[in-house]
């Protein structure tokens, strides 16, 4: 095996070009694991930690531009104000010193259908910025970068730079079944925006099908029925209606973390939950709770 | 491969490292600083949590390249300074968060406490005074299978009350 350390993006695109087998590792939390369990033994390893500007994030044209390497300890301290559902997402993520390596970039990269960051990711329109250096830039909407479960639109020759997202105009929340508090893997997850400018939901449902997924008519059918203009009560048959329609959209499946049966559930309650916290902000002017 | 860091403020070069080995095995195995346990090699224990560049970290999920040219505090390195402050590694006094738990009666194996000691550590110098809620916050990540936790929240209190009386 080769260790491999570029220091500057520029560097890492071509190594990465060179040796498409050299697996990228930044926070190392997903990476470490199968390689301390010998379940995997990539030719090499292709340290991004020296390539500093992938822990940066900034304000480009009004939007978000959060590079690959941030942790979620920074998402949680920095961007909870911009990107809520995220840094919520965020805190759920393993302990303390996970949250400290572990990176969103990472997280893509993993493309689990558990990953905590798909959801917001998905409900917050983000867009994945990736790049190589034989054909440069590729900005891939987050709904179109999971493909299967664990496999995501990046090309071998290809490294994740940044999500781009532009900051929250509404109310965003983020919610997750697991069996404690700390250190789980969700059974299932369920993230929701407004976008009452443009009198848009967003949605995201996490380990509820082989890949993160939108809940598209679910998002129509909020957005038709939502009163945008007074900000008035949310009817309960609609949320009701809006969680039947999250569950629909889920394709889960039985595993040691629990039936299909229990995901479909606890999904349409999520969406139902979160949707009215996040209605209830709205109406009272809020833009979502910040992470505290 | 050759890796080059800063562990408990002493520079260090090690040789023959794997490129596919952790941290933590370098600690161990190559380096004689055993504080830093092994029990999980998958990040749910926290037995192995070292400060990394000043951020706390489970060191068998870092890979040993990874730690090149930046700087490893261990649990031996928070032996206690000469006034009392934590001190540097070959120092035989307790730091203030090491006595705690000795005084506390929360080390019973023994096994989880390093990583508990350091992550107590890293909250103590980012929130002096914690609730209860916030140390089992920062302490979820480090599991212990033998004093029930309780003993081991008197600790943090006590090391957070010395630390206090001591400033
Ligand atoms: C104890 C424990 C608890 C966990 N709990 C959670 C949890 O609650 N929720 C959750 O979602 N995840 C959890 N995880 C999984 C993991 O922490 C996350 O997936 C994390 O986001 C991975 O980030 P990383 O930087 O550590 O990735 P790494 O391990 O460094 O990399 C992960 C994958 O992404 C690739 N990669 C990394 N960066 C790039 C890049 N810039 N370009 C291209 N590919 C890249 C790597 O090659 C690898 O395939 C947990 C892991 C552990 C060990
Ligand atoms: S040995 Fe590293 S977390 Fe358990
Ligand atoms: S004292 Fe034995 S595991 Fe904590």
């Amino acid at each position: 095996m080769d260790f491999l350390r570029p220091t500057t993006w520029a560097d890492a695109l071509a190594a990465k070009a060179d040796r498409p087998g050299a697996l990228p590792v930044q926070g190392g939390t997903d990476v470490m694991v199968e390689i301390n369990f010998a379940a995997r033994r990539p030719e090499a390893l292709l340290d991004l930690n020296p390539v500093r500007e992938l822990a940066g994030w900034d304000v480009v044209d009004g939007r978000l531009r959060v590079g690959a390497g941030v942790p979620y300890a920074r998402v949680i301290d920095e961007l909870g104000g911009p990107l809520p559902g995220l840094a919520q997402a965020s805190r759920t993520v393993g302990s303390p010193q996970i949250r400290n390596r572990g990176s969103v970039g990472g997280n893509l990269g993993a493309a689990s259908p558990a990953g905590d960051a798909h959801p917001p990711l998905l409900a917050g329109d983000a867009v994945i910025e990736v790049e190589s250096a034989a054909r440069g830039v590729r900005m891939i909407p987050a709904a179109g970068f999971y493909l299967g479960v664990k496999r995501s639109a990046l090309e071998p020759d290809e490294l994740i730079r940044a999500f781009w997202a532009a900051p929250a105009t509404g109310p965003q929340y983020f919610s997750k079944v697991g069996t404690r508090n700390a250190m789980v893997i969700a059974v299932c997850s369920f993230a929701i925006a407004l976008h009452p400018a443009e009198r848009r939901v967003g949605t995201g449902l996490g380990s509820a099908a082989p890949t993160p997924r939108r809940a598209t008519a679910a998002e129509e059918f909020l957005a038709g029925e939502l009163d945008w203009e007074r900000r008035g009560p949310l009817a309960d048959s609609a949320a009701r209606r809006f969680g039947e329609l999250v569950r629909e959209a889920a394709a889960p499946i039985d595993d040691v973390r629990g039936t299909a049966g229990y995901r479909a559930h606890a999904l349409s309650v999520m969406a139902r939950r979160t949707l009215t916290w996040a209605w209830n902000d709205h109406r009272a002017g809020a833009t979502g709770r910040e992470a505290p | 491969m050759r890796v080059t860091f800063t562990v408990n403020g002493s520079e260090e070069t090690v040789d023959n490292v794997w490129e596919g080995e952790s941290l933590l095995y370098v600690l161990r195995e190559r380096m004689g600083l055993p504080g830093s346990k092994n029990a999980c090699e998958q990040g749910e224990c926290g037995s192995c949590t070292v400060y990394l560049d000043g951020v706390t970290a489970c060191s068998c999920l870092v890979a040993a390249g990874q730690a090149e040219g930046r700087e490893v505090r261990t649990v031996e390195g928070l032996a206690g300074g000469p006034d009392g402050s934590d001190g540097l590694a070959g120092d035989q006094r307790l730091g203030p968060v090491q006595e705690a738990f000795v005084e506390a009666g929360a080390v019973q194996c023994g096994f989880c406490t390093p990583g508990l000691i350091v992550q107590a550590h890293a909250l103590l110098e980012r929130v002096p005074d914690p609730a209860d809620a916030e140390i089992r916050e920062a302490l979820a990540g480090n599991l212990c299978r033998c004093t029930g936790y309780e003993k081991i929240l008197d600790a943090v209190r006590l090391a957070a009350r010395r630390k206090a009386a001591a400033e």
